[in-house]
């Protein structure tokens, strides 16, 4: 790397996973700029989540490196990785809202826990997020009380406001009833529009068209093909990443 | 039927009895008090570490559950008081209570809140440490607040039935209720103190009966 170059946002670096015997993630290596979107696809078991959840160690990784703006996130004590974790948002399929406490205090409850921030700061800053997302008015409800798109939009809240430095998502709509799932891509693009780093794991073709700057192609593990969304989708090399979108489309129609 | 009366509903045979029985419901109050808070920080502890991701803490604590959930808990008090003497302890008849029912409680607690943790879905422990969380602290103001709150009526039965049990401590002549009700019908050849006993439990565990169905009408209902 030359020095003119920026640090990369994140940097994952010659990372492997092992399951036991079953080795699900080989030579893993990917630079994310800052303000950059990645989207991940690939058949399901090819290693996209896993990669993901190794980016804030959900997943414990057998080998490599994790950079986030250039400090590591592997190899460090666990009050540095709680704190290194604060930088990196995640956003999973399932929503994982803390049900017994209410979308402000969903917002609220790391920001003063992990960050440390007074009441009212940390309220505001909620406040703030969840009018982000278009649910400022629903600061009071209970996540029963919620749509599956707005407790994602919620959950999507919690991650922006302890200012992270990159935001992952797991399959955000996967779990989405259709007609939800328009709401909860309208934040990611907004996001995108403020220049949030982001990796999304997905399988809304459409929208990794439309909206990331790069697409990286996995399967078996590792990454097979990467580039700009109208390479990937319009001139894909591989046969893997060939058949694959046939497969997809063929869903899709 | 008067005999029956005379025998079990006797008021002047009562009347007698009161202070005794009194003092001795106090007893049992504290009693209850202390073993129940014991239980449940024991019980509390235990849960932690049998949910715990390290065999090394796990492995004795279920150890333990399983042992102290199957003894008798009047056989381990026993055990105390007539054991602990060989080997050159000395124990009061109220610290040999605590002792026995701290190993029974905190068994039976340590399951109660073990199975509130285990029910709750992994994601919410990942979605805690994913904000930066440290393990105590999701612990504490994620996991903990929704396992209590899904077993608090197995909780709260499980305290009157350690309010009835502490009746055995009677055994190592510690004088709470039903020591006291004993004493007073052996003095009296009759048997009212005992039935006066039986209703001073029943106001003592009357209101946390009623609380208990309460609590599970409110939960069915916000469900």
């Amino acid at each position: 790397m030359t020095a003119a170059q920026p640090l990369p946002t994140l940097e994952i670096t010659a990372l492997e996973k092992r399951f036991g015997e079953t080795q699900v993630l080989r030579s893993i290596d990917l630079k994310v700029r800052n303000g950059e979107l990645v989207f991940v696809i690939g058949p399901s078991g090819s290693g996209k989540s896993t990669m993901l959840r190794c980016c804030n160690r959900l997943e414990e990784p057998t080998s490599g490196a994790i950079h986030v703006n250039g400090k590591p996130m592997l190899g460090i004590p666990r009050r540095d990785l709680d704190r290194m974790r604060l930088q990196v948002g995640m956003v999973f399929q399932g929503f994982f809202l803390y049900p017994h406490l209410s979308a402000l205090k969903n917002v609220t409850l790391a920001q003063r826990k992990a960050l440390g921030r007074p009441r009212a700061e940390a309220e505001a800053r909620a406040l703030e997020m969840l009018d982000k997302v278009g649910l400022k008015h629903k600061a009071d409800a209970m996540p029963s009380e919620l749509s599956g798109g707005q407790q994602q939009r919620v959950a999507i809240a919690r991650a922006l406001a302890l200012d992270p430095k990159v935001m992952l998502f797991d399959e955000p709509t996967s779990a989405l009833d259709p007609e939800l799932v328009g709401s909860v891509l309208k934040v990611m693009r907004d996001l995108r529009e403020l220049g949030m780093t982001m990796i999304v794991v997905s399988h809304e073709m459409q929208f990794a068209r439309e909206a990331a700057d790069r697409v990286v192609f996995m399967d078996g593990g590792v990454i097979v093909e990467e580039g700009p969304p109208e390479e990937i989708f319009g001139n894909p090399k591989s046969d893997r990443l060939k058949a694959f979108l046939s497969r997809v489309s063929g869903e899709a129609a | 039927m008067e005999n029956l009366i005379d025998a079990f509903f006797n008021i002047d045979i009562m009347r007698q009895a009161a202070p005794l029985l009194l003092k001795g419901a106090w007893v049992t109050l504290q009693l209850c008090a202390v073993v129940i808070l014991l239980g449940l920080f024991g019980g509390l502890g235990l849960a932690l570490l049998a949910s715990s991701r390290s065999a090394l803490l796990r492995l004795p604590s279920f150890v333990f559950i399983d042992i102290f959930r199957a003894v008798p808990p009047l056989i381990l008090l026993i055990l105390i008081c007539a054991g602990l003497p060989f080997m050159g302890i000395r124990v009061p008849p109220f610290a040999a209570v605590c002792i026995a029912f701290l190993l029974n409680n905190s068994a039976y607690f340590a399951e109660i809140f073990r199975s509130g943790i285990k029910a709750i879905p992994k994601g919410q422990m990942e979605a805690a440490r994913a904000t930066g969380l440290s393990p105590a602290q999701a612990q504490a103001w994620v996991i903990l607040p929704q396992a209590i709150r899904n077993v608090l009526p197995d909780l709260l039965s499980n305290v009157v039935e350690i309010v009835k049990l502490t009746s055995i401590a009677s055994v190592v002549s510690l004088s709470e209720l039903l020591y006291s009700a004993n004493m007073a019908r052996a003095v009296t050849y009759n048997s009212s103190p005992l039935v006066m006993a039986a209703g001073l439990y029943l106001l003592l565990l009357w209101p946390l009966v009623r609380v208990i169905s309460r609590f599970q009408r409110g939960l069915s209902i916000s469900h």
